[in-house]
């Protein structure tokens, strides 16, 4: 049974046709790499999975459960066994560090704040932050921002972490110790996860398996390899970083201008 | 510029949708955190620290305008008075004004100018960095977690603010009328209390808890409802001031009206 799959998923944002009777699946233990424009609905999709959207057609399902069905104390099971780690972090502004990290715990469990501490001091060690739980979100740095997120993600273990842009807007440096810690992750906690990018480099470091997402729909799917060596002209030109190409034919002023 | 009939139809046409859609969403908000209260986790420590940050926070200000507005009434009233030779009834209308009307109405502008607008600014913020979403992701309802601790902080602390607001008025006109106009202390107090009874105290009051309910859901609803980072933010800031700002004047006349007329 695979642990992620979203069948024929549509949904309308804006009047904009964003998912077009998607599907895409995510074995368990796979790292799959979701690629495409800005704007062609990759964080959209991740936010199907958590139901943070409801599609306007098509099904839902994380192990096997539809999504759209869970209520109450399930979607609340749902969400302990899913990491989401959003795009600029989306730490709590009001709170440490070491309460954004172990949120989960503080509000929805009996757990004793010793235990609490001892948890967040483990998380915090696994994306490899050590004594900064009294820190105020605004004192970090961007990249330490995205490392502080996902030690709150995999704070209650959870089966699943979707990976919205965890690259974007940090120095290469810093982004190569994200895709390493990504691997680390899956690898120490066996973990499945997705990850959202337009960043080729990263998405050949952690992927067990690449996905393209183009005009509402996965037009190519395959291994690293498969997607680095395509005769997709559409994949092509977007692992490339082509200025022209069958995506931009007829689109982009700056491609026209350029000509 | 002119506009075709077209284009004004489409104008008004999408004044009223708009009118709807935040009447609509307000009215879901509002029976979605009722129906939150009851539910667990109860976050007390929200609600305090939401009554601290409205309540006490606020006083300074309240107190200060409040002050003002009491010597400004005996200043005005004194001025047709005097005419009358009737000074000793400015104690009796500063009090009733104060306590019936201008207590609860501006104590809730300021509130509203102050609280409710960091309310939504606060909330919006959450709203375009993601914040709100990882609440969901959390486990953690955005409206328990987030409205619900002001709703319930800005209708207790409103009262509240409003008994201190009404004493600090009456004693601002209490200076005018015994430093200025030579009205002996204690005729004033007895002038003041001899007017007051109670239902001018608690139907003002009455319409500070409401008054309280709009602040919060107007400020929270705008806040939760914010596209287009900083810029939505801004707009979202205003829009929510000058809604509260009309919600509450249509509320208190309202009120003022059913008082009127099937109360005192």
């Amino acid at each position: 049974m695979p642990m992620i799959e979203l069948i024929d998923v549509s949904k309308n944002l804006a009047g904009k046709q964003v998912l077009d009777h998607m599907s895409l699946t995510v074995e368990k233990g796979e790292t799959k790499v979701i690629i495409g424009r800005s704007g062609v609905g990759k964080s959209v999709t991740l936010k199907h999975i958590v139901r943070l959207l409801e599609p306007d057609a098509g099904i839902v399902k994380v192990e096997g459960l539809d999504v759209l069905s869970l209520k109450g104390k399930e979607l609340n099971e749902l969400h302990t066994q899913i990491g989401l780690v959003f795009q600029g972090g989306a730490l709590f502004d009001s709170l440490t560090v070491g309460e954004n990290v172990g949120f989960i715990f503080r509000e929805h469990t009996d757990t004793k704040q010793s235990d609490i501490d001892e948890r967040v001091k483990e998380s915090l060690a696994l994306v490899g932050l050590y004594g900064i739980e009294n820190y105020m979100p605004a004192d970090l740095s961007g990249g330490m921002k995205k490392r502080v997120a996902l030690a709150r993600a995999i704070c209650t273990r959870p089966k699943i972490i979707l990976y919205d842009e965890p690259t974007t807007g940090v120095d290469p440096i810093t982004a190569d110790a994200i895709n390493l810690l990504i691997d680390e992750l899956h690898d120490k906690l066996k973990i499945t996860s997705i990850v959202v990018t337009h960043d080729m480099r990263s998405a050949y470091k952690v992927a067990d398996r690449i996905a393209m997402l183009y005009e509402g729909k996965i037009i190519a799917e395959g291994t690293p390899d498969e997607i680095r060596y395509t005769h997709n002209p559409i994949v092509h030109q977007f692992i490339t970083g082509a200025a022209h190409g069958p995506i931009t034919e007829g689109q982009s002023s700056i491609v026209k201008n350029s000509d | 510029m002119f506009l075709t009939r077209k284009s004004f139809y489409i104008a008004v046409g999408e004044k009223v949708v708009n009118f709807i859609d935040f009447f609509g969403g307000l009215f879901s908000l509002t029976i979605q955190t009722i129906s939150l209260i009851p539910s667990r986790p109860y976050g007390f420590r929200r609600v305090f620290e939401q009554a601290k940050k409205i309540g006490v926070d606020s006083l300074p200000i309240v107190l200060l305008v409040q002050f003002f507005i009491g010597m400004i009434m005996a200043l005005q009233t004194a001025y047709i008075m005097q005419k009358m030779s009737s000074e000793i009834y400015i104690a009796s209308i500063v009090a009733v004004s104060l306590t019936r009307e201008l207590g609860p109405v501006i104590t809730a502008l300021i509130v509203a100018g102050r609280s409710g607008a960091g309310i939504t600014a606060e909330l919006g913020t959450m709203s375009v960095t993601e914040q709100v979403d990882a609440l969901a992701t959390l486990g953690s309802n955005p409206i328990k977690y987030l409205v619900v601790p002001r709703y319930l902080s800005l209708t207790f602390v409103m009262p509240i603010l409003t008994i201190f607001a009404n004493a600090v008025g009456i004693y601002g006109g209490y200076l005018i009328c015994v430093y200025r106009l030579s009205i002996r202390s204690s005729m004033y107090m007895n002038m003041t209390f001899q007017s007051l009874v109670y239902k001018d105290l608690y139907t003002g009051l009455i319409k500070t808890v409401f008054f309280g309910m709009i602040i919060a859901l107007v400020a929270c609803y705008e806040g939760l409802n914010v596209r287009g980072g900083a810029e939505g933010v801004g707009k979202a800031t205003t829009k929510s001031v000058v809604n509260t700002f009309i919600l509450i004047i249509v509320a208190d006349c309202f009120f003022t009206a059913l008082f009127y007329f099937f109360w005192v």
